[in-house]
């Protein structure tokens, strides 16, 4: 029993456990009311197509949320960087017209974050504001630049970087859920590990008390932003180029990142993020809608169903307050709730004196 | 007895003695002035009382002197050596051996111990990843040697929040003596602390005293700031109205002489 608890502990306190919990939850659900649809592969390799782009901009979300601000701009940042590589597309050569569209669309990723990083940390306009207008702005210059007209990547299926993004691996594993993957395991270490996720930390912590120690606050939110900008940009690589044509209303996924990385347990209050929890939160939502309809419950409960299962899943972070069910547990042995937790607290302080 | 405005006579003295001197630092923030030609220095093993009202500037000097603005004009020497203003920030401001412990500044709440130790200097590769192994030895060498945790059940895992204010403030001073700080500037270490956890800050500003290293104490509890300094500096809406050794007065002169002075400081208004 003792060793049963040590193993739940542990297990509680890996990044995104609990969500991971809830996805493998949701999967058994479904496959038990809609057996015909999820109890067959088809489905998971559909998943692993298209929750990719919203995972991706998620993980760059996840940052700028751990350092107390948002980026509402990244929906306009896929469209410019689809637009950005469709041009690159049709403008160059064949042999390396890819290639410059990637490099290009990176670049106005880049762009559009460093002049939010400008407004943010220079001017000092709240990101909200900021890259709310941001999203206007960059969706209307898209949208200006393309005509207003949808462009195909003429050949995309024989082009090497079609092959190498969003191809696919042995089994038929869609190389962008590989992507997606290795970009979560290296944010996770730039968060975890590096300086710049350190200061990303405790500028979302106490901006205040992050610049009396040392850190860099303005440098870390521009360059905050000009990371979120480029991943936003690589969601629309992956995103234009899995579907090989470039839509300028593309990128419409602002709620579904923003649910992935709360569901994931990433506080909007900062100070700490799960890339993890989002990676999973992201596959949670993204196979949400799929599920429901899969279910053929009718179609107007799709959304209540999916804003029910988000509500739980949010509410349950803030009940366990780290987003893992080992202290959540250990909350509803004692069954007292808050009342448990504030007496221990009492408790503490006379340990003190 | 005592002359309240005999300030201490730096110039024949050789530099090297102080920690600190301030020259003629004037502050504006804007139109506002915020310090009037203020002339301050500390000695090498001086832990100096700063006090007065608030708004009085005392935070802003502290904020001068660690490097997180510059002042509008006047000069800071740090052990003999000038500060060249343009190039002075909070890390050179650490290099010169000046660390600052604040109320409600110094750490980050929800961040673990072992990252409030380092936060702003990590023990890092040359791609900027940080030596986790060896910046959790540390702060626990910190915390066992150092600051003298013990039990309790806080590890350099747990994070700030869940320790109490004296904790805190143990975290905080025990984490400047280990960077061997030469000079350690308490900025209201004690605003809402019990009394046990006020006694727990004293004794570590006692510690500087016995390491040999300097400090500026600010605080508005005059029995905790007479107990631990060696001087007493008043400070009067941006400027130094006085500077009085602790061998020149009890507390209880020093409490009538600052009813007084707020007094006098009335009258004057009043003409
Ligand atoms: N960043 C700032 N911008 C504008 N004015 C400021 C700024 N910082 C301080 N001031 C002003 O400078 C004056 C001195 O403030 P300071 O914080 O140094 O006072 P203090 O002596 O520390 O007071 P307290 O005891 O309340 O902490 C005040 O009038 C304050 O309003
Ligand atoms: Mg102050």
């Amino acid at each position: 029993m003792n060793s049963l608890k040590a193993a739940y502990r542990f297990l509680g306190r890996l990044e995104g456990f609990a969500i991971a919990t809830v996805l493998l939850v949701l999967y058994l659900v479904l496959i038990m009311v809609a057996p015909a649809v999820f109890t067959r592969p088809m489905i998971y390799f559909s998943f692993l197509e298209t929750v990719p782009p919203t995972l991706i901009a998620a993980l760059g979300l996840t940052l700028v949320i751990t350092a107390g601000e948002i980026d509402l701009s990244f929906p306009a940042v896929v469209s410019l960087s689809g637009f950005a590589l469709a041009w690159g597309w049709k403008t160059f050569d064949p042999a390396y017209c890819a290639v410059i569209g990637v490099v290009l669309a990176l670049a106005a990723g880049a762009l559009v974050g460093y002049i939010n990083g400008l407004m943010v940390a220079r001017i000092g306009v709240p990101s909200i504001m900021a890259t709310l207008a941001a999203n206007f702005f960059w969706y209307g210059i898209s949208i200006l630049l393309a005509g207003g007209l949808q462009q195909t990547l003429r050949g995309s299926d024989e082009n090497f970087v079609h092959e190498l993004l969003v191809g696919r691996w042995f089994l038929g594993i869609p190389l962008q859920a590989v992507w997606s993957l290795v970009l979560a395991v290296f944010l996770w270490f730039i968060l975890n590990r590096h300086k710049f996720g350190e200061s990303v930390m405790f500028i979302g912590d106490n901006a205040n008390v992050a610049r009396v120690m040392g850190v860099n606050v303005e440098a870390t939110r521009i360059r905050l932003f000009t990371l979120h900008g480029m991943i936003a940009a690589f969601s629309g690589i992956i995103l234009t180029l899995n579907i090989g044509v470039f839509y300028p209303n593309q990128g419409n996924y602002l709620l579904p990142a923003m649910a992935s990385v709360f569901v994931g347990g990433t506080s909007i209050a900062g100070g700490a993020g799960s890339i993890f929890g989002t990676f999973f939160g992201s596959y949670v939502i993204g196979s949400l809608e799929a599920g429901v309809v899969a279910t053929t419950i009718s179609g107007y409960w799709v959304q209540v169903v999916e804003g029910g299962v988000m509500a739980a899943v949010v509410v349950l972070n803030a009940a366990t307050g780290k987003g893992d069910f080992a202290s959540l547990f250990s909350r509803f042995r004692h069954n007292r709730g808050v009342q448990e937790f504030r007496s221990s607290g009492v408790q503490k302080d006379e340990s003190v004196g | 007895m005592f002359s309240p405005l005999a300030m201490s006579n730096p110039l024949q003295d050789s530099p090297d003695q102080y920690a600190l001197r301030m020259v003629n630092i004037d502050k504006y923030f804007g139109l506002i002035r915020a310090l009037t030609s203020i002339n301050l220095d500390v000695g090498r093993n001086e832990i100096v009382g700063l006090i007065g009202d608030n708004g009085a500037g005392k935070s802003t000097i502290v904020k001068i002197l660690t490097g997180v603005f510059p002042p509008t004009s006047g000069e800071l020497y740090i052990a003999g050596r000038k500060v060249d203003f343009r190039r002075y920030n909070v890390q050179s401001a650490h290099r010169h051996g000046i660390e600052t412990v604040y109320q409600d500044k110094s750490l980050g709440e929800k961040q673990v111990l072992w990252r409030n130790f380092f936060i702003g200097r990590q023990i890092v590769n040359r791609f900027g990843f940080i030596d986790v192994k060896k910046q959790k030895a540390i702060a626990n060498d910190i915390m066992l040697n150092t600051i003298g945790f013990r039990g309790k059940g806080i590890t350099v895992d747990s994070t700030v929040s869940q320790l109490s204010g004296g904790e805190r403030q143990g975290i905080a001073i025990g984490r400047a003596m280990y960077f061997e700080a030469d000079l350690i500037i308490l900025d209201e270490p004690t605003v809402a602390l019990s009394l046990k956890e006020v006694a727990k800050v004293i004794n570590f500003v006692h510690k500087i005293k016995e390491a040999g290293k300097a400090s500026i104490y600010i605080s508005h509890s005059l029995p905790d700031v007479y107990e631990v300094c060696d001087r007493f500096v008043v400070l009067d809406r941006g400027e130094i109205g006085a500077s009085i050794s602790k061998k020149e007065i009890t507390l209880k002169e020093l409490d009538d002489f600052l009813l007084e002075y707020a007094h006098g400081r009335k009258d004057k208004a009043k003409q």
